[in-house]
């Protein structure tokens, strides 16, 4: 591995100012790490920001689960309030990788690291969450721009994620059985304002799936999804999966999801 | 060069490192302590487990300036007196291993599962060395050493 300076910053202010484009944050390491023994990323800086304690923690109140950014997936998944307030938030925390993954693993670095398979990424959009930064407050439908892309500007660190409460919500995935990954994974969410499907590992990017949404508002069952054409087009297509089966593999995780609200 | 101050094993061991050392270096190369094992470059074997304050985490996916204070123990520090570990133990009586590359791995992660549930069922220990990866022995009597260490822990 190429060698950089580690520092441990001890506020937001500090870790914000010591970014540039040659450096990274390190929540986890489970991204960053990997890939700088791949070489396939390189920093001349790291900066730690674990050691940060406004960023991590959760917070439950009625209408609101506010998750710090440096939270582990362990925690979450482990949160008894959590589990009270949006079962499948906790649910989806513990079906990420594995348990070492989970042990250090964050919330923050992984909507940040924006992987199209990625779990956390869907619960944003289906539980209409907002991202607060240190400098704005972003919609989860605005952060997600791409693949491994957010609208987060150099230096803007995320503190922590805010989502709403559902009446009922439930997260159903086809993991891939090395990595736990998503091949499809669909977060069904119904809210008193609105119902959504937010649909990770099928493209390059999560997305709310407004046609699955549009017919479960007007009759909630499973049954009624299989009236709802769901195109390949845009679809990841690799050795895991064809277009065509992941297109397929929406509805049928869709459907599980509905049924299991 | 940072300077790291970890009690390993018990030992409290203070050293210079490059930044970049990751944990799983820092126990094979400068502390040759060999035990702990890297089987990927891509964080998935679970070979390099160790446990930082008490819970499992890769090695190989850590950097050791990150663990500045910490308490780590590997597979060398699981024996007391010449005697081991009931996971060990486990692992010997139900031949859970074959070669043996995935098994420090596979001890300190099942240590860490029984930590949190008392009596797995074979699926829980099965999720739980999710992360861990045996080339050899077809996991059944990884699960039946895990069930028989519970059994006596
Ligand atoms: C074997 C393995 C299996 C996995 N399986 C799954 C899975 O099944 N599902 C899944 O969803 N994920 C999975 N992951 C990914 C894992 O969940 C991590 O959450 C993810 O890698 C990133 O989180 P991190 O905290 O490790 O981030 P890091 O690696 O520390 O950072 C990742 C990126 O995010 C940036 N960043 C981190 N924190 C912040 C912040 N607060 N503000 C702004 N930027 C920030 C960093 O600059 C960096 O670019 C897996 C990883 C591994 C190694
Ligand atoms: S060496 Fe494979 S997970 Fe660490
Ligand atoms: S015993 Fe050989 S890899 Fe597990």
């Amino acid at each position: 591995m190429k060698t950089f300076n580690y520092h441990s910053a001890k506020d937001v202010k500090e870790a914000s100012k010591l970014a540039s484009s040659s450096s990274a944050f390190l929540a986890g390491g489970m991204t960053t790490i990997p890939s700088m023994k791949l070489g396939l990323a390189t920093y001349k800086n790291i900066i730690d920001i674990k050691g940060i304690k406004k960023l991590s923690g959760i917070k439950v109140s009625g209408k609101a689960v506010t998750i710090g950014a440096t939270t582990k997936h362990a925690e979450v998944a482990n949160s008894k309030e959590i589990k009270k307030a949006i079962p499948s938030l906790a649910a989806l925390a513990e079906g990420i990788g594995d348990p070492q993954v989970r042990n250090r693993g964050t919330i923050g670095g992984s909507i940040a690291n924006n992987d199209p398979a990625a779990d956390y990424p869907s619960a944003c959009i289906a539980l209409n969450a907002v991202i607060h930064t240190n400098s704005r407050k972003i919609d989860a439908e605005k952060f997600f721009k791409g693949m491994f892309e957010t609208v987060l500007k150099s230096g803007e660190i995320i503190e922590a994620i805010e989502f709403q409460v559902p009446q009922k919500s439930n997260y159903q995935k086809f993991p891939n059985p090395a990595s736990r990954y998503a091949i499809v994974g669909v977060y069904v969410a119904k809210h008193k304002n609105g119902i959504n499907v937010a649909v990770t590992g099928a493209k390059s990017c999560v997305y709310n799936d407004k046609d699955l949404a549009k017919t479960l508002s007007s009759n909630f069952s499973a049954a009624s999804i299989n009236n709802v054409r769901v195109s390949s087009s845009g679809m990841n297509s690799d050795i895991h999966a064809s277009a065509e089966y992941r297109a397929n593999m929406v509805k049928v995780f869709a459907k599980k999801a509905v049924e299991a609200c | 060069m940072k300077k790291i101050d970890v009690e390993i094993n018990g030992k409290r061991i203070s050293k210079e490192i490059p930044d970049h050392t990751l944990l799983s270096d820092f126990l094979r190369n400068i502390l040759n302590l060999t035990g702990t094992h890297i089987g990927c470059d891509t964080s998935q074997c679970g070979a390099c487990v160790v446990h930082v304050n008490g819970r499992s985490i890769k090695s190989c996916t850590a950097f050791a300036t990150d663990l500045n204070g910490s308490k780590i123990t590997t597979i060398e520090g699981l024996a007391k007196n010449g005697k081991m570990h009931p996971m060990q133990e486990a692992f010997k009586k139900m031949h859970g291993l074959q070669c043996g590359f995935c098994t420090p791995g596979m001890v300190m992660s099942a240590i860490d599962l029984l930590k949190n549930k008392k009596n797995p069922s074979d699926k829980e220990i099965r999720d739980w060395l999710e992360g861990n990866i045996c080339r050899c022995t077809g996991y059944q009597n990884i699960v039946a050493a895990v069930k028989e260490a519970a059994s006596k822990m």
